[in-house]
């Protein structure tokens, strides 16, 4: 059986075809479009939430979004396990929401930043980062204006005591340093996933490094990654 | 009642355009007729003093499936069932009087140009000038302007994949702000802006209609201004949010095969909207504006059909269809109003509820006179062509010029704007902003990709209108050419001062030949263009400045090639004649920067620019080359070192520049030349190719090290050049 993905799309949001095209084109499993108007999302295995400027990100990025029908359906698919994955805009949504902690501010140079970017895997675990060794670099870019990651200290010691923190922006070499932090998120913080760890919520595209062509393919071992888990998942309950 | 003068003003028309209106309509107009007539006769839409001229342009080849002039935007052939659509437009005079949103609606703005088409648009390019970014107002002007392309582009997904920014005095508080959209079209999607059919309905899709923008047409973009306060409201304000589902329910409503038509609303909105598809349709029309949501009470029917609130579109629909494509608008949330009705009898008729408001024949009214006016050919051609060259600087000066022109801001790396556009969206962009000439789209349909460069250079059309302006087509595919790509076709934006005065005349009348020259004789046709006249402040023109946007195609995708040098060791290579003497100097950057002159005689051998271009396609074809890169800005020098520095790879010269000035040979910016690097192993097939198509080939010397050097010249750090090339604009810009 392969897997089934369900892309979000609100209204404004345009990284949708790239991740049909990775997931489809590259990965090879199915996927639909998930229009915000929809209220049932049982029939897939996976959902992501793509970049974009959902509802116009008008009021905050993502403000908006949360209160969409498809946001209900989606967090009851996330609070019975079901993989989410927010991207960009979607790691914005999946904060507004609740689903993640902590919340993501202008970029510090009040600026856009779309820019090759390296990330350091702070934690290796299903369904996201089990094909990875933690230290590990990965190249992924970054295209926002709002990505500079904020929490209070207590949410900050509680979800670095989960192991909540997924990704952090580092140099070429692995270095966590200022220089590496593209918008001025706190301590460099570039993706996180909730307690149970099957939300996780990033400010980079993978979408966008699925193959050389394109200059790259570490946002393929995101992918890999969620397709290994989803088979076991599916393999252990039809066990 | 004989009109007042101002109100002839206040449209932008002469008394003698009012008598011939009256005279064809046999009447005095009313307020609303006038109107617009004063539209669609502004030049900005009836083109009064550049129509003759354009005709100059060659307009069709094998690939076009859609020739200018007919539509928004011609349309090009690429195969399998695919063509591209692409535009390029000024938002010039918006832009001085309030940079984020004259920049911001530029970009809405030629967006809904190729939307129109039925075309998804997947690339924007712009080409900005502003004036030297050491004054507050032009640091101003940029970073609102920025921001404003930025701010638009980021939030409706459509990747700004390039562009070029260059500075001089004079766009002084003048800039200009062109943007280019490259739009994709499956065959038999292909949307005409044409109401054929009477009986159809007009719809209004989109925003509410406001003041904003009444006489953005005959008003801003269609004379001179001083009073830049004034014209405030008349720049109107985007809502990129609102674009974004407006591209994404019209061009599922274009494929659904239920719209006889489609249009946007821009320069003149609703006049020239509806009126141009009726005529293109040989229909008439009714429209009643008080069906046209307002965003505000008591407005006239004047100000509905003048206004140029953004995010709009038309559509033409039969009565029964109109259910289906509202359907379609309702899932996307938005707005859909019937207006009126496509009518046989040729007349426009516009009305207020019950009461007629205009009534005038559409062909008297699209017709705008033309105007040849004939030039004068400037008296300041001759001084400047003559001017004797200053000497040649002290050859130990070679390294710290070099590192001077790299950091210059026309010069350096645009790292600090185009890092700010998202160019990565869509998932197409193999070669990305700065890192080739031109920037390469992949195909995802079709396992081919699409060359985009914009290109123009002021100085030289200011030097010699006629070689400028073909200097201007020859390096825009050059660039596309650089990176790989078969040059398919030109469009182009033309930023000149008032027409109406002789010496601007014949700058724009040359500019034109020169640029139909070498169209012609590199085989590419015109296929869109728009014209910017009355660029000037306080009575002093722009700089005639011609932009070029080319679109190239490569028939494998992975025969792309970028500018950096690739790897140690690779032989470099400079291809075309390349003189090292006075006239080489002529309008380049390192006169104007180095002697704070701009003078000479720029030439250029378009026959000679032919043969290199097919030698780099060909090259690229052969998988022969590591990289490619056009000499122009800071010449062959500053060529090698900005390969050197974008691949982080060094080079050492071999010692055999050119015989002659040595800052000729270093900085002279000689056109069709362009260093390429390859394989050691490959280097005798590289020459013997250059030979075959009769390209002169020289052996510069080798990539490699930690250092540029040049023999008996330049021996610095690349870390130093590195750093004076990705630095230089931020540093100005924080100066």
């Amino acid at each position: 059986m392969t897997a089934s993905y369900g892309v979000i799309v609100f209204p404004g949001t345009w990284s949708d075809a790239d991740w049909r095209d990775a997931i489809e084109g590259v990965l090879g499993a199915h996927t639909e479009y998930v229009f915000h108007k929809e209220t049932d999302v049982s029939r897939f295995d996976c959902l992501v939430i793509p970049g974009g400027f959902s509802y116009g990100d008008y009021l905050r990025p993502g403000a908006i979004a949360r209160f969409s029908p498809v946001m209900r359906a989606l967090s009851e698919f996330a609070a019975a396990g079901g993989p989410v994955i927010g991207s960009c805009n979607g790691f914005q949504v999946l904060c507004e929401s609740g689903l993640l902690p902590g919340a993501l501010m202008r970029n510090a140079s009040l600026e856009f930043r779309c820019q090759p970017q390296h990330l350091k895997v702070e934690r290796v675990a299903a369904p996201f980062t089990s094909l990875m060794r933690e230290g590990e670099v990965l190249a992924i870019p970054v295209s926002h204006g709002d990505g500079n990651y904020y929490a209070d200290a207590e949410t900050l010691t509680r979800i670095e005591a989960n192991g909540q923190i997924a990704f952090r922006y580092c140099d070429e070499a692995g270095a966590v340093t200022l220089e590496a932090n593209p918008n001025g998120s706190l301590d460099n913080i570039a993706g996180v996933t909730n307690e149970a760890g099957n939300v996780l919520g990033l400010m980079p595209h993978p979408e966008r490094v699925v193959e050389e062509a394109l200059g790259g393919t570490d946002g393929l071992r995101i992918l890999l990654s969620i397709d290994e888990a989803l088979h076991e998942r599916s393999h252990s309950v039809s066990a | 009642m004989p009109v007042s003068q101002e109100t002839l003003d206040e449209i932008a028309l002469t008394r003698e355009e009012y008598d011939l209106i009256v005279s064809r309509i046999e009447r005095e107009p009313n307020g609303v007729e006038l109107g617009l007539f004063g539209a669609l006769w502004s030049e900005h839409c009836g083109y009064k003093h550049s129509k003759p001229l354009l005709r100059g342009f060659p307009t069709t080849g094998e690939a076009v499936r859609v020739q200018a002039g007919e539509e928004n935007a011609g349309v090009v052939d690429i195969g399998g069932g695919l063509a591209v659509v692409f535009k390029i437009e000024s938002h010039n005079h918006p832009s001085a009087v309030e940079p984020y949103q004259g920049a911001a609606t530029g970009v809405g703005g030629i967006v809904r140009d190729i939307l129109a088409m039925g075309a998804r648009p997947i690339a924007l390019l712009n080409s900005l000038r502003f004036g030297p970014l050491d004054t507050a107002r032009n640091r101003y002007l940029f970073q609102g302007v920025v921001a404003g392309i930025s701010g638009y582009g980021n939030c409706i997904g459509v990747p700004d994949v390039g562009g070029e920014t260059m500075f001089a005095p004079t766009y002084s508080g003048n800039p200009l702000v062109n943007a280019m959209c490259v739009g994709l079209l499956p065959h038999g999607a292909l949307m005409r802006a044409a109401a054929a059919n009477p009986g159809s309905l007009f719809l209004l899709a989109g925003s509410a209609t406001g003041r904003d923008g009444i006489h953005g047409a005959s008003g801003l973009a269609s004379r001179t201004f001083e009073e830049e306060r004034e014209m405030r409201p008349t720049v109107q304000v985007g809502d990129p949010f609102l674009e974004k589902v407006l591209i994404e329910a019209c061009l599922e409503a274009a494929a659904s095969g239920l719209l006889d038509g489609m249009q946007d609303l821009g320069a003149a909105g609703l006049t020239s909207s509806v009126m141009e598809c009726a005529a293109r349709g040989g229909t008439g029309v009714e429209i009643d504006v008080a069906l046209v949501p307002r965003r505000e009470d008591g407005m006239t029917p004047y100000e509905v059909m003048l206004s140029e609130s953004q995010e709009r579109m038309l559509l033409i629909v039969k009565p029964e269809n109109e259910d289906a494509v509202r359907r379609i608008f309702d899932r996307w949330d938005v707005p859909l109003t019937a207006i009126g009705t496509v009518t046989g009898d040729g007349v426009a008729r516009v009305y207020d509820g019950p009461e007629l408001a205009a009534e005038v024949n559409i062909a008297t009214l699209v017709e705008a006179p033309q105007y040849r006016p004939g030039g004068t050919r400037p008296a300041y051609l001759d001084a400047l062509h003559t001017a004797p060259m200053p000497p040649a600087t002290d050859p130990g000066e070679a390294g710290r010029i070099l590192r001077d022109l790299l950091a210059s801001p026309n010069v350096a790396s645009k790292r600090a704007v185009y890092r700010r556009y998202d160019h990565e969206v869509q998932t197409r962009t193999m070669v990305k902003p700065g890192a080739g000439d031109a920037a390469v789209l992949r195909l995802r349909e079709i396992p081919k990709a699409l060359a985009l460069a914009v290109d123009g250079n002021g100085r030289l059309v200011w030097l010699d209108p006629y070689t400028g302006g073909a200097m201007a087509v020859a390096e825009a595919c050059r660039n596309v050419a650089a990176s790989g790509a078969t040059p398919l076709a030109v469009t182009d934006c033309l930023n000149f001062g008032n027409p109406q005065k002789p010496e601007v005349y014949y700058q724009l009348d040359e500019c034109i030949r020169g640029m139909a020259d070498a169209c012609r004789a590199l085989g590419v046709p015109v296929v869109s263009g728009n014209v910017s006249l009355y660029n000037e402040t306080q009575g002093e023109a722009v700089y005639p400045t011609p932009v070029v946007g080319a679109v190239g195609l490569l028939d494998d995708a992975r025969n792309a090639l970028g500018a950096a040098f690739a790897r140690e060791s690779d032989a470099v290579l400079l291809l075309g004649a390349s003189p090292a003497d006075d006239g080489a100097l002529a309008g380049s950057e390192y006169l104007a920067l180095e002697h704070g002159t701009v003078a000479g005689r720029p030439t250029i051998d378009l026959d000679a620019e032919a043969r290199l271009q097919r030698l780099l396609v060909g090259l690229a074809r052969e998988r022969l080359l590591s990289s490619a890169h056009d000499c122009s800005d800071g010449g062959l020098a500053v060529a090698l070192a900005e390969s050197a520095v974008l691949g982080g790879v060094g080079f050492t010269g071999a010692g055999n520049l050119p015989e002659g000035r040595w800052d000729a040979a270093l900085f002279g910016e000689t056109p069709s030349r362009a260093v390429v690097s390859c394989a050691e192993t490959d280097a005798a097939r590289v020459e013997a190719a250059a030979r075959e198509a009769g390209v002169p080939c020289a052996r510069l010397g080798v990539a490699g090290g930690t250092r540029f050097t040049i023999p008996g010249l330049v021996d610095e750090s690349l870390a130093d050049l590195a750093d004076a090339f990705f630095g230089g604009l931020e540093r100005a810009l924080n100066a």
